[in-house]
């Protein structure tokens, strides 16, 4: 009964190749090329003028800011995400589904759109901007407009990311610490969040992706003022307008070192802790 | 410490689960919340945990109010049907959770924790395996695991919830004798849930039997077993023979079985006689009342042997349990004629409301 295994078909061998040859080209293509022309074009003309473009004042503040949005707007999401996954995932109430809905909304509207609601809202024309005026409170064309922007586009990223886990984790090991005499914030610190932690650093690295990254509604509330209200994205953009295309080239390989940093965190994590996240995904247990 | 349960009424979006239930629990008993699923039980325990909360009623524990109390305050402890034990802690850790909560005043010294944790691994035959974590554990060790966290707080009120529900058979009696041992050990309260009905006839010193929301009787499992109350509780203690018994001449009867001296005097229409296979003799004489019987099946499962009969003045067929040895002694095979004769029995008067059946009138009867 033992028959040496035979070998597929060639017409099945040919479809295989090609379909990983198709891969492969997309990929290359759409990703790796790219990726490939930033770092090609941003060291043209050579090193010393790479390290001159990020150097410039203009380039220092784009990247200041872009930290400091980041920073403002990721902490505020984790409690966010935190907080939102914790009541769809442990209670029921009356529009679950709404709030579920609302979670996914920066996903579905377009960035620009975004943008354009807190200009409508806060703008000098808007609805509250007259109020604002006269309390000398400025959000559109300011770092505040920045970071609200920035918090709208990434609010999904943390509350996605737990949602599912918690719901498939259950309340079951909240319920223990409970009766085991633990109050509601060593309930949450010594058993949820151990319990969250590997998803909410998955959520928090994809936030501060979003964060930095982010052009569309950044774009619109920001006002482009040099040194003041540009991120890092919108100083690409402005410098490439300028014809700078060195410039422009340096920051955004920045941008992409941030990415591919972010892609190799993510791996590294599932590497080194792998059968930890493997034990606390669902049905890992 | 008693605990006095009084009125208490739990209702979810659809359904009632908990429907005026009371009940009061002594003293270092044992007691079984025995129901089958969606009988209320379980939202009986997590309410004593402090888990969830009665739309109605009170519980009183030596007279003060039980349901003011939050459930980190009851000094209860609780084995979860799948034990929830933390997976990020290991089994030391686990059981060390209740006391590395407490306050600072309340904390036990590390020294004393780790003790008080060596000492409970040990009275849970685990004192070698503190270090894994529960993923490395069988679900027998890791229900031990969940009582010593549980016992380390030194609760008043131990809960359990379906403790043995997910273990083998096996794993399951010996988990039994020994929870029963570790209970007259400690003398604590406990409560534990089951849909088990022997568990809860072996191990506990009384049952709460639970029905859609209500107790139906409580009683220890002599007078649960002997003397059921309802219906239900005939049905869901064991298995039973019903038997529906007609009225004529001042007499009940079912074909040749004639029952004497029912205490109703034909007031009722619907009666209804359980008989349990056990109570059933076999090869009597024809003066005993009884019928006469075939016997279809021998279904021999070690000590006991289950017996299928039918008889044909009821058109029914009747279970009848007998020890393994006398199969052979009676010379009973598939086929043969005997004569059948009920020794006890449970007759019900049923009256039929709204679609609903419910017992009017028990009568013990005995031959």
């Amino acid at each position: 009964m033992n028959r040496p295994r035979r070998r597929p078909h060639w017409s099945r061998r040919i479809g295989h190749v090609l379909l990983v040859l198709a891969a492969t080209a997309f990929l290359t293509i759409f990703l790796a090329l790219p990726l490939a022309v930033v770092f090609v074009e941003a060291f043209r003309q050579g090193l010393r003028a790479y390290l001159s473009a990020i150097g410039q004042h203009e380039a220092l503040m784009a990247i200041r800011l872009t930290l400091l949005v980041a920073a403002i707007s990721v902490p505020l999401n984790v409690v966010f995400g935190v907080a939102a996954a914790w009541a769809m995932a442990r209670f029921e109430f009356r529009g679950k589904a709404l709030l579920g809905a609302f979670i996914d909304l920066p996903f579905s509207v377009s960035p620009v759109i975004s943008g354009l609601v807190y200009v409508l809202l806060f703008g000098a024309q808007g609805w509250f901007g007259r109020w604002l005026e006269l309390h000398d409170v400025k959000i559109i064309f300011a770092i505040p407009g920045l970071v609200l922007a920035t918090i709208f586009i990434t609010l999904p990223f943390v509350a996605r990311e737990l949602i599912p886990l918690m719901q498939s984790q259950g309340s079951d090991e909240e319920e223990a610490a409970r009766v085991l005499g633990a109050g509601g914030w060593q309930m949450f610190f010594r058993v949820t969040l151990p319990n969250i932690r590997w998803a909410l650093l998955y959520g928090v690295l994809l936030c501060n992706a979003r964060a930095m990254g982010e052009f569309g509604a950044v774009s619109v509330v920001s006002g482009h003022i040099r040194g003041l209200t540009t991120t890092m994205p919108l100083e690409v953009e402005m410098l490439y307008n300028e014809y700078n295309y060195v410039g422009a080239f340096a920051v955004a390989t920045l941008l992409a070192l941030l990415a591919l940093a972010t892609l190799s965190i993510k791996a590294l994590l599932e590497w080194r802790y792998g059968d930890e996240i493997a034990a606390h995904a669902p049905g890992g247990h | 410490m008693t605990l006095e349960l009084s009125h208490l009424s739990r209702r979810f979006t659809d359904y009632p689960a908990l429907d005026d239930v009371s009940l009061v629990i002594a003293p270092g008993e044992f007691l079984a919340l025995l129901g089958p699923s969606g009988s209320g039980k379980t939202t009986l325990l997590r309410i004593l945990a402090g888990l969830d909360y009665p739309d109605a009623g009170t519980v009183q524990l030596d007279g003060d109010d039980f349901l003011a109390a939050q459930a980190h305050k009851r000094k209860v402890g609780l084995v979860f049907q799948h034990y929830a034990l933390f997976r990020h802690l290991t089994v030391a850790e686990n059981v060390a959770f209740g006391l590395r909560v407490r306050s600072r005043k309340a904390r036990p010294s590390r020294a004393q924790i780790a003790e008080r944790v060596q000492q409970l691994l040990k009275r849970v035959q685990l004192d070698d395996h503190g270090h894994r974590y529960p993923s490395q554990l069988s679900g027998g060790q890791r229900q031990r695991v969940a009582l010593a966290r549980a016992l380390a707080v030194e609760p008043d009120l131990l809960l359990l919830d379906e403790p043995f529900g997910a273990l083998d058979a096996q794993v399951r009696v010996t988990l039994r004798r020994w929870l029963r041992e570790l209970h007259e050990d400690l003398q604590l309260t406990t409560v534990f849930v089951t849909h088990d009905q022997e568990e809860a006839l072996e191990l506990a010193d009384r049952i709460a039997v639970m029905n859609r929301g209500r107790i139906e009787q409580v009683g220890s499992p002599e007078v649960i077993y002997r003397q059921p109350a309802t219906p239900f509780v005939c049905e869901f203690i064991g298995k039973v023979n019903k038997i529906p018994l007609t009225y004529a001449n001042q007499r009940l009867s079912a074909g040749e079985w004639v029952l004497e001296g029912h205490p109703w005097n034909g007031r009722h229409a619907n009666v209804v006689a359980y008989v349990r296979p056990e109570h059933l003799s076999l090869g009597g004489t024809d003066t005993q009342p009884g019928w006469t019987a075939r016997l279809r099946h021998v279904y021999l499962a070690g000590s006991v042997a289950h017996l299928e009969l039918y008889v044909p003045s009821i058109d029914q067929t009747l279970e009848a349990d007998v020890a393994g040895e006398d199969v052979a002694r009676l010379g009973l095979q598939s086929g043969a004629e005997l004569r059948v004769a009920p020794r006890n029995a449970i007759v019900f008067t049923l009256s039929e409301q709204a679609g609903e059946t419910s017992a009017e009138g028990r009568w013990v009867w005995q031959a």
